[in-house]
C-alpha cells in the first residue's frame, strides 16, 4: 500500500518524540494501530462502506505532522463561531490547546474535564480502560491512523447522577498555520449512570487552508443517562475531514447526535451506536449542505442488541452545483431485540441537474416483533410552492432560498438548544439567501 | 381593469381555454360558474401566471398593461391576487415571516419603505380579527397542518394584507363549513373598495348569497356560454347547467 508508506518515517519520528510518551501501554496502542493503518491502507471504493467515497485525495497525498506553536489568534477572531459565549469551551487551534482561548471555569466540582494528555497523565489506569475500547481499528483505517498519531483530545467524564445542562464546546480550529498537516483529535466521553451532558463539537477552517482533520470520538452513555452530542463540521472548503463517532448505550439511556456537515472538500462522518441494554433511544440527526464540487458521505450504523430499544434518523441534505452526497444508513436487529422500534428518513433536495445523492439504507433484521421503517425521497424544488410564492409577489430567486431554507428546517428541528438551532439556521438561510435572517 | 380578449390556453397539448372574452371594471364583483372541467380554475391561474399554461392565443390587458408579459410575482406587485383552490403547506416558513415577506416585496415595489418585523405586527393584529384568526396561527408553517378552513381563512388574511386591486377567488368556497363560509365573504365583502374588483369562481351558487356579484358568467368546454346579472346564479341554483351546455355544443 503505497498510499501509507511515507507515514512510517513519520510515525517513527512521532514515536521517539512525544508519541512515545504516557503510560506504558499507550506506546504499545499506537504501534498496534499504526501497523493496523498499514496492513488495512486507505479504504477505496471497493470496500462496500466507501463504495460511493473515493478518499483518492487523501490518499495520494502525504499530511506532515503539525508543529505545536502557540496561536496568535484572539477571542475576538474566534468570536464568529463561538454560537454562545456564555458556554464552557476548550479551544484547540491546529491540534494544540490554547488555555487563554477556552472557558471552563465554573464547571461541577465533579465534572472531569480534561485534555487527553492530562488524563493520560493523572488517570492513566482508568484511560487504559476506555481509550479506545469502543473505537475498535481492526477494520477502520482512518480510526487506527488516529488512534496511532493521536496528538490531544478532550476527555470528559460526567459522575452518577450529575446532570450539566449547560453545553460544552469544543472547538477544533485549523489556519493556514497548519496547511498540508493531518491533525488527529480524540474525544473521550463516559457519561455515569443516570447523568447529562451536551456537548458540542465545532470543526471550523479558517481561511483557506488544506489540511486533514481525521477525529475519533468514543462515548459511552451509562445507565439513565443521556448525552446529546452536536457536531458542526466548517471545515476550510480546501480540507478533508474524516470523523468517528463510536457510542456504546446502557439501558433506558439516550444519546441524540446531529451532525452539521457544510465545509471541507470531502468529508465522511461515522456515528454508530450500539444499544447495549433494554429501553434505549438513539437519535441520530444530521444536516448537509453542499454546493460547488463538495463530496459529503454520512454513513450511520445502529446495533439493536437489547428489547425495547428505539432508534430515530432524519437525515436531510441539500445540494447545488456538482457536489455529491451519500447517505448509508445501517440498522442491525439482534435476535434478542424484540419490541425494537426503528425509523429512519433520509431525505436529499437537489438544487441543480448536476448535483448527485446516493442513498443505501441497509436493514438487517433477525428478531420478529419489531417495527423497522426507512424512506428515501430526493426530490427538486416543489414547484407548486414556488408559484405559490411568486403569486404572492415573493420573487423567483428569493421564493428558491426561502423554500431551500424550508427544507432545511425539519432537521434542524431536532436540535435542542436554541443558540446552536438559531445559529445553524442563520448559516443555511445566508448561504441560500445573500441576505441575513433577523 | 382588466380585458381578457378570445383567450385560449393549454396544459401540454390539450387546449382548456378556448376563447374567452371578459371585461371587469373597477368596483365590480364578478362570479364565474360552470361545472368540472370547464376551465374555471384555469383561467383563474392564467391570470395569476401560472407557467404551467400555456397562452396559445388572445391577450389580457391589466391596467393598460400586457399582463402576460408579467412574470408571476410582477403581476402580484402590480396588485393581482390569486385565493388558491389548493393553498400550498410550506412546513418550515411560518406564516409569519411569509406574509412579511410578501408585504414587503409588494412596497418595494410600489418604492416604499420595508416593514420591521415590530410595525408588521401591528398591522397584522388588525387583519387577523377580520378572518377571526388568533395570533398563534403567524407562528405556525405556512398552510402546514391547516384545516380546509384554515387554509381558506389564511388565504383571505394574505388578501387583507397584500390589498390586491384585482382578487381571484378560486373555489374559496369548496371544503368550507358554514361558519367558515361566513367569515371568508366577511373578509372579502370588507376589503371591496371602489376602485378595486373581484372575480369570484365558483361551483356553487352559496357563496354568492355573501358575495353579491355584479355580473355572472357560465364557463363550459372552455368558452363564456351565458353571461348576466346575479338573477343568473339563482337560475343556475334552480336549473343546473345542463339547459346552458347542450344548446353551447359542450
Amino acid at each position: 500500500m503505497p498510499a501509507t508508506a511515507p507515514y512510517r518515517d513519520q510515525f517513527a519520528d512521532y514515536a521517539s518524540n512525544g508519541g512515545g510518551e504516557g503510560p506504558s501501554w499507550l506506546p504499545a496502542l499506537r504501534k498496534e494501530a499504526f501497523e493496523r493503518f498499514t496492513t488495512l491502507g486507505f479504504p477505496t471504493t471497493r470496500d462496500e462502506d466507501w463504495h460511493f467515497t473515493s478518499v483518492t485525495p487523501i490518499a495520494e497525498r502525504t499530511f506532515k505532522t503539525v508543529k505545536a506553536a502557540p496561536t496568535t489568534l484572539t477571542v475576538s477572531d474566534i468570536a464568529p463561531y463561538l454560537v454562545d459565549p456564555s458556554w464552557h469551551r476548550l479551544v484547540f487551534v491546529n491540534g494544540r490547546l490554547e488555555p487563554s482561548l477556552s472557558q471552563f471555569t465554573e464547571l461541577p466540582a465533579d465534572l472531569q474535564l480534561s485534555t487527553l494528555s492530562e488524563a493520560l497523565r493523572e488517570e492513566p489506569e482508568w484511560m487504559e480502560k476506555h481509550l479506545g475500547s469502543l473505537a475498535a481499528f481492526d477494520k477502520a483505517a482512518f480510526t487506527a491512523l488516529n488512534t496511532a498519531f493521536v496528538q490531544d483530545g478532550v476527555v470528559v467524564r460526567v459522575p452518577k447522577s450529575e446532570e450539566i445542562d449547560a453545553p460544552i464546546h469544543i472547538l477544533h480550529l485549523v489556519d493556514g498555520k497548519a496547511d498540508g498537516a493531518a491533525l488527529h483529535p480524540r474525544l473521550l466521553v463516559v457519561a455515569e449512570p443516570l447523568s447529562r451532558v451536551v456537548l458540542v463539537e465545532s470543526f471550523i477552517g479558517i481561511g483557506q487552508p488544506s489540511y486533514l482533520v481525521n477525529g475519533v470520538a468514543e462515548v459511552v452513555v451509562g445507565n439513565g443517562a443521556r448525552v446529546d452530542h452536536y457536531k458542526v463540521q466548517r471545515e476550510s472548503r480546501d480540507a478533508f475531514h474524516v470523523g468517528t463517532t463510536q457510542v456504546t448505550q446502557g439501558r433506558d439511556s439516550i444519546y441524540h447526535s446531529f451532525s452539521y456537515a457544510a465545509g471541507a472538500a470531502l468529508s465522511r462522518t461515522n456515528v454508530y451506536t450500539k444499544l447495549a441494554g433494554e429501553g434505549g433511544e438513539a437519535r441520530l440527526n444530521g444536516l448537509y449542505v453542499l454546493d460547488g464540487s463538495q463530496h459529503a458521505d454520512h454513513q450511520t450504523f445502529v446495533e439493536h442488541l437489547a428489547e425495547s430499544c428505539a432508534s430515530r434518523e432524519l437525515y436531510a441534505g441539500i445540494l447545488d452545483g456538482s457536489s455529491h452526497g451519500v447517505f448509508n444508513g445501517k440498522v442491525y436487529v439482534d435476535p434478542i431485540a424484540q419490541k425494537t422500534d426503528g425509523k429512519q428518513t433520509n431525505k436529499a433536495l437537489l438544487l441543480s441537474p448536476q448535483a448527485r445523492v446516493d442513498t443505501k439504507p441497509q436493514l438487517e433484521i433477525f428478531a420478529d416483533d419489531v417495527k423497522c421503517t426507512h424512506g428515501a425521497t430526493i426530490g427538486r424544488m416543489d414547484e407548486a410552492a414556488l408559484f405559490y410564492l411568486r403569486s404572492r409577489g415573493i420573487g423567483a430567486e428569493n421564493a428558491k432560498s426561502l423554500l431551500t431554507y424550508a427544507f432545511a428546517a425539519e432537521a434542524l428541528e431536532t436540535i435542542e438548544i436554541d443558540a446552536l438551532r438559531i445559529a445553524l439556521e442563520r448559516y443555511v438561510f445566508e448561504r441560500f439567501t445573500n441576505t441575513t435572517l433577523e | 381593469m382588466l380585458k381578457i380578449k378570445d383567450l385560449h390556453a393549454s396544459a401540454g397539448d390539450k387546449e382548456i381555454l378556448k376563447g374567452i372574452s371578459l371585461t371587469v371594471n373597477a368596483g365590480e364583483v364578478h362570479a364565474i360558474m360552470g361545472p368540472n372541467g370547464s376551465g374555471k380554475s384555469t383561467l383563474a391561474q392564467v391570470i395569476a401566471g401560472h407557467p404551467g399554461f400555456d397562452v396559445t392565443s388572445g391577450t389580457i390587458e391589466y391596467e393598460g398593461q400586457d399582463l402576460l408579459e408579467m412574470d408571476a410575482e410582477i403581476r402580484a406587485q402590480a396588485g393581482v391576487f390569486l385565493a388558491f383552490q389548493y393553498p400550498v403547506e410550506i412546513p418550515g416558513v411560518t406564516n409569519a415571516y411569509f406574509l412579511r415577506a410578501a408585504y414587503n416585496e409588494l412596497r418595494k415595489a410600489r418604492g416604499e419603505e420595508e416593514a420591521d418585523p415590530i410595525e408588521f405586527l401591528d398591522i397584522m393584529e388588525e387583519k387577523l380579527k377580520l378572518v377571526e384568526m388568533d395570533t398563534t396561527m403567524m407562528q405556525r408553517s405556512v398552510n402546514a397542518g391547516f384545516s380546509g378552513g384554515e387554509k381558506k381563512r389564511n388565504e383571505i388574511l394574505q388578501m387583507a394584507v397584500l390589498a390586491p386591486k384585482l382578487a381571484v377567488l378560486d373555489e374559496t368556497d369548496s371544503g368550507l363549513d358554514i361558519d367558515a363560509l361566513r367569515i371568508v365573504a366577511g373578509g372579502v365583502n370588507t376589503l371591496k373598495r371602489p376602485d378595486n374588483a373581484t372575480i369570484v369562481v365558483t361551483h356553487y351558487q352559496r357563496l354568492l348569497n355573501y358575495i353579491v356579484p355584479d355580473h355572472v358568467h357560465v364557463l363550459a368546454g372552455g368558452r363564456i356560454v351565458k353571461s348576466g346579472g346575479k338573477e343568473l346564479a339563482l337560475e343556475l341554483e334552480a336549473k343546473g347547467y345542463d339547459w346552458l351546455l347542450e344548446p353551447a355544443g359542450v
